[in-house]
């Protein structure tokens, strides 16, 4: 086993004429937070969608511990231990929260439609066991007392929270967070923030976010990298980032060049 | 607030013209006249005349009810509504007038002359009869604006009795029938005369349901606080006593109720089988099946093969006795289930629409089949199935030398009531009748709705559920979304297995039209009109929309019109159907739910440690 969790070979995805994603090659540092950035359009999501097997990989490779990801389907992926968060939330919006997070575990659970129905004891010991890692899930994502609440009817900042709750709830080795202070106030974006930091810190999850709040992703990741039209123009630590004239001209912009200088 | 001394034509002029529509409508369709053989209190107004009447009374309450909350003068509301009423008379007015200068029955067949009889009020004159019309209209109009100032509590008792009067006049004939059993025949007279509700009846049902009505809304909250103060070891009792009572109303239910009903029970329960095992894919799982006559169509005609005792019997053929309708029950559901895994395979990549589409044909294709001249040496074509025989049990007279032990109750049993019916089929066995079948219905219900409760709440169900939320989302958690879609068509079909196979037996006749698209789209309806998801809705939907017009022959012709109309009112006004399922209620209940949840255990899985309860704050 090498020290990265995720070792991505040459990818290439097509979309007909389009290249969403070119020939890119990545590393993934077992226990780390990284970040991928660029401009809307750059092929992050896609790269996120190769990972996650929504998109099929059109050439190269993914490597996860000693897995290829190559050909797989989403649940497979997330069986092996990936778990992701969507941009635009996607909870299972007519579900109680608990729910959400039962149906999160999927995963672990080995009770069959045909023990359900006999109701065997293994059957019952597994759902009672389901119901307990939810409910410590929901307080563990701050949404005590709200598992009865039917997902859609939560509010957004809840439904962020809910949805990285359901992700942990696959005890994924690696997590990929979508844009997950996209729409949060500066307190909110902090308290996520120190959550993720925590994610990794204590249970250790490897983390790989998408973002577009600067102070995030300069704050927390170890590495960054930038994408633009599908290809990797720049990778290294935040400050590097930072001070990389190539990003600074073609991602950031002259305006965002200067606030992040009176930022610094 | 200030107070509206004007009165606004312009939505006056709508609501009225919008239920001036119904009279018109139903009165040129022929629905007025048909209707209107049926007597809903003696003497006193027909079904026919309801039609013409009651949208004024509701438009008239409507609009009061509107003007009143936006705070408008007591006597622009009354007036508005009297002219809601009045508008809505014209309409049909009109169509007497027209129809007066121009007959316009060869246009319209049902325009017939006893039509405009009844819409003038059997008035020789016709200018009387048209004043009265207008003048009964308008003053509906008012008295519905007149209801709009009842307060709140008295006005609901008002609507439940009335309800409740005019379905019991609906219903009065088969009350008639369950009465004649245990009241004398002059009292009964009292009570139904012909196939109507005497009015003093009528008075007495409004009088009683007012008052408990009422009863129920000032106290009914004082009930129920009683009733959950009450110690857990005394509510599980009294809900043991109240599941006991049930259980013993529906045992005897077949023999209260008379052979002519139970038949109609049969069919909704068949259809409730059918419901509950349709609910699994299109309620739970999101798959819109419009060809679940298919999974039906199998089980009875696999039920018809192996147990006919006609030349196309399984019997005749091989030369052996023919097989026992329960070894067939569990062949009947395999096979079924077997098409429905079959006809999963081909769609399992269409969504919404599209899958509806295909499954529609699905069910085309069963019925042609069983029609085809390819088939017709194994099943029938279209002559179908025949002499395929009735369930049967040992009885305990074959058993046991009863005659000689308890003479009695054999005699008993011979005899017609409640018990003996009974007692018959436990000494012979035979389920010959629709009285007897229903057992064997309301097992197959209860066994359908053991299964269904069991996976609501389960893995399963939640794999369902989640793929019908969003299918990429489920996939993402570790759903095999094949699996779990060819899992939900399969067991939904079982249930049609099952109530296909009872129907074959229950008929003893089958032939390639009952299993037409009507089914599917009467099962689809009752889904919907009882609420998605929901199981009691189905049982509520059920007897709406089969067992109602099993009821009311009147409505036979005009059921596919009603079906539409109230699919129509209800995703207008109440979209999550008449029972909703339990999510909703539970959602209000939502708060108190977590705090008495018990103190966390620490036997939790070592990546979520106890320490990391509350993560999520902040640490300064």
């Amino acid at each position: 086993m090498s020290d990265n969790i995720l070792e991505v070979k040459q990818l290439v995805k097509r979309f007909g004429g389009l290249v969403a994603v070119d020939h890119l090659d990545y590393e993934l540092p077992r226990g780390s937070i990284c970040s991928i950035i660029g401009p809307n359009g750059a092929g992050k999501t896609s790269f996120f969608n190769c990972l996650t097997g929504f998109y099929s990989i059109d050439e190269g490779d993914v490597i996860f511990d000693v897995y290829s990801l190559k050909g797989l389907e989403p649940f497979q992926v997330t069986r092996l231990g990936i778990a992701r968060t969507f941009q635009n939330i996607r909870l299972f919006g007519n579900m109680t929260a608990i729910e959400n997070i039962m149906v999160g575990q999927e995963p672990h659970l080995h009770s069959s439609w045909i023990g359900t129905i006999l109701g065997t004891p293994g059957t019952r010991r597994e759902e009672q066991m389901v119901e307990e890692e939810a409910r410590r899930l929901l307080r563990f994502v701050g949404l005590r007392g709200k598992g009865d609440m039917l997902a859609k009817n939560l509010p957004y900042g809840d439904q962020r929270r809910l949805e990285i709750g359901r992700a942990l709830a696959s005890k994924p080795k690696l997590l990929l967070l979508d844009e997950p202070t996209a729409g949060m106030n500066p307190a909110e974006t902090l308290q996520t923030t120190q959550f993720i930091q925590r994610l990794r810190d204590e249970l250790g999850i490897t983390i790989l976010l998408i973002e577009h709040d600067m102070k995030v992703v300069m704050g927390i990741s170890e590495k960054v990298t930038v994408l633009d039209y599908g290809k990797k123009l720049a990778e290294g630590t935040p400050e590097e980032i930072q001070n990389d004239p190539r990003v600074i001209e073609a991602y950031l912009g002259r305006g965002a060049a200067q606030m992040m200088a009176e930022a610094a | 607030m200030h107070e509206n001394r004007t009165l606004d034509w312009r939505p006056l002029l709508r609501a009225g013209l919008l239920a001036g529509i119904v009279p018109l409508y139903t009165a040129a369709i022929g629905m007025v006249e048909v209707f209107n053989a049926r007597e809903v209190v003696q003497g006193l107004l027909t079904l026919g005349e309801m039609l013409v009447i009651f949208p004024s009374l509701v438009v008239g309450y409507l609009v009061a009810l509107g003007l009143r909350r936006s705070g408008s003068n007591p006597l622009v509301t009354l007036a508005s509504a009297l002219i809601a009423g009045f508008i809505a008379a014209l309409p049909v007015t009109l169509l007497v007038l027209i129809n007066a200068a121009i007959p316009l029955r060869g246009m319209f067949v049902s325009v017939t002359p006893k039509l405009i009889e009844i819409l003038l009020f059997e008035q020789e004159q016709m200018l009387t009869g048209l004043a009265l019309l207008i003048g009964a209209l308008t003053l509906a109009g008012g008295l519905g604006g007149l209801a709009a100032f009842i307060p709140d509590r008295f006005r609901r008792a008002l609507i439940v009795s009335l309800v409740v009067v005019i379905l019991s006049g609906l219903l009065s004939e088969f009350i008639k029938q369950i009465l004649q059993q245990f009241i004398s025949r002059s009292l009964l007279k009292q009570i139904v005369k012909g196939k109507s509700l005497t009015s003093q009846a009528a008075a007495a049902i409004f009088v009683v349901t007012y008052l408990v009505s009422l009863f129920w809304s000032t106290k009914g909250q004082d009930v129920k606080s009683w009733y959950a103060g009450l110690p857990a070891a005394q509510q599980r009792q009294s809900r043991r006593v109240w599941r006991g009572i049930l259980g013993i109303f529906l045992l005897l239910l077949p023999w209260i109720m008379g052979p002519y009903l139970s038949e109609v029970i049969d069919n909704v329960g068949l259809y409730v089988i059918m419901g509950l095992g349709l609910n699994i894919a299109v309620g739970w799982a999101g798959l819109l099946d419009l060809g679940y006559v298919t999974n039906f169509a199998v089980g009875a005609y696999i039920t018809g093969v192996l147990i006919s005792t006609g030349p196309l019997g399984i019997g005749a053929r091989l030369g052996i006795d023919p097989l026992n309708f329960w070894m067939i029950i569990p062949i009947a559901i395999l096979a079924a289930m077997f098409t429905g895994f079959v006809f999963a395979l081909p769609v399992l990549r269409m969504r919404g629409d599209y899958l509806a589409i295909a499954t529609l044909g699905f069910g085309e294709i069963i019925r042609l089949l069983a029609l085809s001249d390819w088939l017709k040496p194994y099943i029938g074509g279209a002559q179908g199935i025949l002499f395929i025989s009735k369930p049967d049990l040992p009885g305990l007279a074959e058993l046991l030398p009863l005659a000689d032990w308890a003479p009695g109750f054999v005699e008993l049993a011979q005899k017609k009531g409640v018990l003996s019916g009974l007692l018959k089929l436990l000494f012979y066995g035979e389920f010959s009748g629709p009285q007897e079948l229903y057992y064997v219905i309301l097992a197959g219900a209860l066994l359908v709705l053991f299964v269904a409760l069991r996976l609501n709440n389960s893995r399963t169900g939640r794999q369902w559920m989640a793929m019908r939320e969003d299918e990429d989302a489920a996939s993402a958690v570790g759903i095999d979304i094949t699996l779990t879609k060819v899992l939900a068509f399969t067991v939904s079909a079982a249930s049609g297995g099952l109530a296909g196979a009872i129907f074959a037996s229950k008929v003893g006749t089958i032939f390639p039209n009952s299993f037409s698209l009507l089914v599917s789209i009467n099962v689809l309806s009752l889904i919907i009109i009882g609420g998605m998801g929901s199981i009691p809705g189905i049982v509520v939907g059920a007897l709406a929309l089969i067992g109602l017009p099993e009821l009311l022959r009147e409505f036979s012709e005009f059921r596919l019109l009603l079906y539409g109309a109230l699919l129509v009112v209800m995703m207008l006004v109440r979209p999550e159907g008449l029972w909703p399922s339990p999510v909703i209620r539970r959602e209000m209940a939502a708060v108190e739910e977590e705090s008495e949840e018990p103190p966390p255990t620490d036997k939790g899985t070592p990546e979520t440690p106890q320490a990391l309860h509350s993560l999520w704050e902040p640490t300064d």
